[in-house]
């Protein structure tokens, strides 16, 4: 991080208010005073290098002042990449990021004392602060009175009740931002002598050691620097001096039994805690259990909670897969529209088939799976919102935590099996370094929708469509079979990361179970859309990119009309014209009863109703005639077929003479072991862009033209192909193999993109790929051997 | 005793920690000495368990449960 240059804002009071960073801890309404504030004008963007979203808008009125969402953070000194960004932001350490001129702290009355902690870390930055003190309704009815002028002479700030989920209190709070006021007296609490002591002695280090760092800032830095290793490596190259300092103070503190970690927390909530209680009023007897302690007691009961969890999550994966199927072919049919306009409208040429094939074809296979990313990020949306995320992670962390994980992991797993780019993204929320990269690290190997299609070609064409137990069909548990190996060793992936590959602090699980609410749909849907956005500019970029570097990879070298081909189509040519010639010498056919015939035959072809009835009394006036044309048209008819077979070989030659085809050839060796042809090899080459692809790799190796998934034609010719010994090359154990090696491989460069931006290093995605690599070739090594040497194959 | 030997519906006053160097967002979420805590409820599978501290709800493991000295009232 860059040298902080924040002085000038902290020195000289701006002249006009620009910057409004909005604090507080998650769950407070951080997000609807930001809406309120904003109106609808704000933009969405990253963090340099890391993908924590930069929320900022205009304040709306006649300020040209700018309003930034900060990630929520229960305390100053961070423990998550989200709480970082939070500090980072505020003490003004992010590139091109000034601190903020007025931070709004927002609180939630209802939950005001662990709310004021971060209040009053806040305060010691000397930075102007207000406080929105939000949820007044729920503070009133949780039978709480809080004496809020009190508050705010206590503080030294301007405090706003507020309920912003109604909109109340914005008028007030604007007035109090635009008023800039007056930067708040730091350290209103005390510190327990022995360690004020040392504090006082290590700022003035830290003076010398960083004169760059703005004065403000010191106090803060030496708390978290005593108090948090990760916090003292910070000053490792930039303040060596401190660091020693701090060391030394450690150890002295340390021989004394003084509790200096915990002297901060201590010191604040020793002040805190009396406030409170002389400013706050219960109405209400605290033992009452409330609405939300009511569905707790069945959402976490012991049957019920394990219940309901599992059926949420199957109504919200039946949702995914079901709701989004129609808006999905959809866009599909109106990719491949589009591209038959621009190829109806462009003159034929290699520029033209890039567009079609490569850039249209290649944004289509982002947006394909935008309807089942919307609906995921509206479900994660609506659990969010209404709390019931953090039950999840109540629910399962048991289960986590035997492999390593915590319950936070859930959500970032779950979410993996729609995509594992939103499930990687989501692992940002994990405060444990460790467990968020462990995270990042199996969460691809959760199913995501792209391995959909190559499931159901494979399972549809080689899993028999039997039932057993008269209820569970084979195809089925074939496909659930798919997703169990998924999760399974994700599980077995962690427990082996965790226990031998990445070291750091063991994790702990502390988190708050927020009451539930009454979710707003609106905001719901506004950040579905939000990280819909994101997603589909950052998958999409990469993807879009591929798409035209594998459509080269396909169409080149371009090899010259062969002579075999051309002499095939010029037999066909042959054939056919011989055949016309036999029908008009035996039957004494002339064009034009065929042309009178054409229309009859044409609705015959597309199953017209009536035409059989018209060719029957065609047939009872001129029978010989209509003989002789029905006999023309299946000349015609072989001649069309032919041509097309002529077409699609010359297609298939084309692409095993280009780079693609090549790679496959080469690596044939080294896949024949696990029961792989070139063409197959091919393919799963194509399928380092992306896993769907390979469906159309084959369709183009094996001829059949365009297809998909279902495709019956595609089906046939995989089930048909030999190798030249005549043996099949796709037996049902091939398939199996097949099927084992997409649930393993890491074929998705987006998510090396994306693992890449989270852990800021190509090492991880590195490792990432070459494990899941690792295991799909030995588990399909496996399966088709082990398959060979029972007798399977 | 530790505030893992509380049974649900027991409260009890945190005294102080067991360990030198318990997890600090503990105590940032409010686990000091001197603080009342309520075991609510345990999660289905026995573990984490659910505490009510200063008026919300906080969920922790048993291990970090084991670390906090508590008397029971
Ligand atoms: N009862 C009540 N709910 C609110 C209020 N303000 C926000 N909420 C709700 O609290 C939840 C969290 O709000 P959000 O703005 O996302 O909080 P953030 O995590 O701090 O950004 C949402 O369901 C809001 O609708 C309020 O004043 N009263
Ligand atoms: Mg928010």
């Amino acid at each position: 991080m860059p040298a902080p240059d924040s002085s000038a804002s902290l020195t000289e009071a701006p002249a006009r208010l620009r910057r409004i960073a909005l604090a507080g801890n998650p769950n407070v309404g951080k997000t609807t005073v930001f809406n309120l504030l904003t109106g609808l004008r704000q933009k969405v963007a990253n963090y340099p290098g890391v993908t924590v979203e930069r929320k900022s808008g205009r304040l709306v009125g006649a300020e040209p002042a700018e309003v930034i969402d900060l990630p929520g953070t229960y305390s100053l000194n961070p423990k998550s990449l989200d709480e970082q960004i939070a500090y980072d932001m505020l003490v003004g350490r992010i590139e091109g990021e000034r601190s903020p001129d007025v931070v709004v702290c927002v609180a939630d009355a209802s939950n005001l004392e662990r709310n004021l902690f971060l209040v009053t870390q806040v305060m010691d930055l000397g930075l102007p602060t207000v406080v929105a003190l939000n949820m007044m309704d729920a503070a009133e009815a949780a039978g709480l009175r809080i004496d809020t002028e009190s508050l705010s002479r206590a503080l030294g700030l301007p405090v706003v009740p507020m309920v912003a989920a109604q909109g109340k209190g914005l008028e007030e709070l604007r007035a109090a931002v635009l008023n800039l006021p007056e930067p708040p007296t730091p350290r209103r609490w005390t510190l327990m002598d022995v360690v004020d002591a040392r504090v006082r002695e290590l700022t003035e280090v830290l003076a010398d050691a960083a004169p760059d760092l703005p004065e403000a800032h010191r106090f803060s830095e030496v708390l978290h620097a005593l108090a948090e290793d990760k916090a003292l490596e910070y000053w490792e190259t930039r303040a060596p001096a401190f660091k020693q300092a701090v060391e030394q103070a450690r150890q002295t503190l340390n021989e004394r039994n003084v509790p200096y970690r915990f002297a901060e927390v201590m010191g604040r909530y020793n002040w805190l805690t009396p406030l409170v209680a002389q400013l706050v009023t219960r109405h209400k007897d605290p033992s009452e259990r409330t609405w939300s302690d009511k569905i707790d007691a069945v959402v976490t009961h012991r049957v019920g909670g394990p219940l309901i969890f599992i059926v949420t999550l199957a109504l919200i994966f039946q949702a995914v897969f079901t709701w989004a199927t129609p808006a999905m072919d959809l866009i599909e049919a109106s990719m491949m529209a589009l591209g038959t306009l621009v190829r109806d409208l462009l003159p034929a040429g290699a520029v033209t088939d890039l567009l079609v094939e490569g850039v249209i074809a290649g944004v289509g296979n982002v947006l394909v799976f935008l309807p089942q990313i919307l609906l995921l990020f509206f479900f994660l949306g609506l659990m969010e919102d209404t709390g019931y995320m953090a039950r999840t992670a109540f629910i399962m962390d048991r289960v986590m935590n035997k492999v390593g994980l915590s319950g936070g992991s859930v959500v970032p797993l779950l979410s993996s099996f729609a995509c594992a780019i939103p499930g990687i993204m989501a692992a940002r929320t994990l405060d444990n370094e460790r467990d968020r990269l462990i995270t990042i690290m199996v969460a691809p190997l959760m199913s995501c929708s792209a391995r959909l299609p190559i499931y159901t070609l494979f399972i549809a064409a080689f899993i028999p469509a039997g039932v057993l137990f008269g209820f569970v069909g084979y195809q089925g548990l074939a496909m659930f079979s798919m997703y169990l190996m998924g999760i399974v060793m994700a599980f077995v992936a962690a427990w082996i990361l965790k226990k031998f590959v990445i070291k750091g602090a063991s994790s702990y699980f502390v988190m708050e179970l927020p009451p539930y609410r009454m979710p707003k749909i609106k905001h719901v849907l506004w950040r579905m859309v939000e990280r819909s956005k994101i997603f589909v500019m950052r998958a999409g970029k990469i993807i879009f990119g591929l798409s035209i570097v594998l459509w080269f990879l396909a169409s080149y070298p371009k090899v010259g009309p062969s002579p075999e081909f051309e002499a095939q189509q010029a037999a066909v040519e042959t054939q056919r014209q011989v055949s016309l010639d036999q029908i008009a010498a035996a039957r004494g056919v002339t064009a034009e009863t065929f042309m009178a015939l054409d229309p009859v035959v044409a609705a015959m072809q597309f199953q017209e109703a009536g035409a059989a009835a018209r060719l029957d009394s065609l047939r009872a006036l001129y029978p010989n005639q209509v003989a002789g044309a029905l006999s023309v048209y299946e000349v015609e008819q072989q001649y069309q077929a032919e041509l097309q077979q002529i077409t699609d070989a010359e297609d298939g030659y084309r692409i095993r003479n280009s780079i693609i085809g090549w790679m496959g050839r080469i690596l044939e060796p080294v896949m024949q072991p696990l029961g792989f042809d070139w063409k197959i090899s091919a393919g799963i080459v194509t399928a380092f862009a992306a896993r769907e692809v390979i469906v159309s790799t084959l369709g183009i190796l094996y001829s059949v033209g365009e297809v998909d998934e279902t495709s019956i034609a595609l089906r046939d010719q995989l089930k048909a192909d030999r190798y030249p010994d005549g043996r099949p090359v796709y037996t049902a154990l091939v398939a199996v193999s097949l099927l084992v090696f997409f649930v393993f491989a890491l074929q998705c460069m987006s998510t090396l993109a994306i693992a890449r931006r989270e852990t800021n290093s190509w090492f991880w995605p590195a490792v990432m790929w070459l494990y899941m690599t690792g295991l799909a070739y030995l588990f399909s090594l496996i399966v088709y051997q082990g398959g060979k040497a029972l007798g399977l194959g | 005793m530790t505030l893992k030997d509380l049974k649900p519906g027991e409260s009890g006053t945190i005294t102080g920690y067991t360990e030198t160097t318990p997890p600090m967002r503990l105590m940032e979420m409010g686990m000091l000495p001197g603080a009342v805590v309520e075991v609510v409820r345990l999660a289905p599978l026995g573990d984490p368990i659910d505490l009510k501290v200063r008026g919300y709800h906080l969920s922790i493991r048993k291990h970090e449960a084991g670390m906090i000295e508590v008397q029971r009232v």
